[in-house]
């Protein structure tokens, strides 16, 4: 009989832990539909030699990185020394996707801080960013062989989730 | 009253002023007023109580100019609709369509009116079988009675 009593505060309980839940949960990251994707195709000019163009056709055959920025993206910067990290543990190539960005600013940006980039396409209307789904600065995008988009990350990218997440995926693509 | 009048010409005449700054939009008000039809249905993802509408974010500004593209282009309403949803999910429409992984955010909160009544329905009757109801015998008629009229006769009084 007394058992009844405690049913309000158990629903209640339960309550706050969906809320709880709800509240934790970083509403700003929505999962994409580009997800196991083929990677959307484009060709661009790079950012340091602006006479040639990038196409995510001539990374096909290896596992890759696009990692989207600009130098006037602040979570960028922090981000910056977790992606030279990447670039020399040589595990794959990373490619900048330089979203929206004023080309003097971007160069002289990889030039203070490092350039963990074989190369960054210069997207200067964002009209690749759109095609990516972007909309967040920075993004990175982990891409398969076979120019499948297998992985997506909203944000900075931080050691943790490097080790985590990134390199145990990109061991697990790169098996033949 | 002269002066009145002439404030009141000077107000007036900043009003037109104002609608006449706004108008810039509309050098197509027929693909205008489909983008606003589209992109009132739609979320912005910067600003996500937004919606692209009226957001004055980079990327609404930069969606809204493909989607008057895709518009000048001749693409339907449903086309544009997919185009967005293929970049950026079903998060982006304010009314998501009814397929099985939204099906729970459809009929969830149907479900639970469905539980709640039911669970209503039983304690009312759980409720109603508890009360026993006692015959009276003529007896008991009486004395109720009198007590009542009792009770009457010293209010009255």
């Amino acid at each position: 009989m007394k058992a009844k009593f405690l049913i309000p505060l158990l629903l209640f309980i339960v309550l706050v832990v969906f809320l709880a839940i709800g509240l934790n949960r970083d509403p700003h990251e929505v999962p994409s539909p580009l997800i196991d994707k083929p990677a959307p195709a484009f060709e661009i000019a790079q950012l340091s030699e602006a006479h040639q163009s990038f196409s995510p056709a001539s990374m096909k055959g290896q596992v890759w990185i696009l990692n989207v920025w600009a130098s006037w993206c602040v979570a960028c910067r922090e981000e910056h020394p977790v992606l030279v990290d990447l670039a020399k543990s040589k595990m794959a190539p990373i490619i900048g996707l330089d979203y929206k960005d004023q080309r003097e600013d971007a160069l002289a940006m990889l030039a203070k801080q490092g350039n963990p980039y074989v190369l960054s396409a210069f997207d200067a209307n964002g009209r690749v960013g759109i095609d990516y789904g972007v909309y967040g600065v920075p993004e990175t995008y982990v891409i398969d062989k076979a120019g499948v988009i297998r992985f997506k990350h909203i944000g900075p990218l931080t050691m943790e989730l490097l080790n985590k997440k990134i390199y145990p995926l990109i061991s697990d693509l790169q098996k033949p | 009253m002269k002066q009145i009048l002439a404030i009141a010409l000077c107000m007036l005449s900043f009003g037109f002023s104002f609608a006449k700054d706004a108008a810039p939009l509309a050098d197509d008000p027929v693909t205008e007023q489909r983008l606003i039809s589209i992109s009132e249905e739609m979320r912005c993802l910067v600003c996500q109580n937004e919606s692209l509408a009226g957001s004055r974010s980079d990327l609404a500004n930069d969606l809204r100019r493909e989607i008057r593209t895709l518009i000048q282009e001749g693409k339907s309403d449903e086309q544009i609709r997919s185009f967005m949803v293929e970049r950026y999910g079903d998060f982006v429409l304010y009314r998501p369509p009814v397929k099985p992984t939204t099906w729970l955010l459809w009929i969830g909160p149907f479900v639970i009116l469905l539980i709640g009544i039911l669970g209503l329905l039983t304690y009312l009757r759980r409720r109603n079988s508890a009360v026993t109801t006692i015959a009276l015998s003529d007896d008991d008629n009486k004395k109720i009675d009198a007590l009542l009229n009792n009770k009457n006769e010293r209010e009255a009084s």
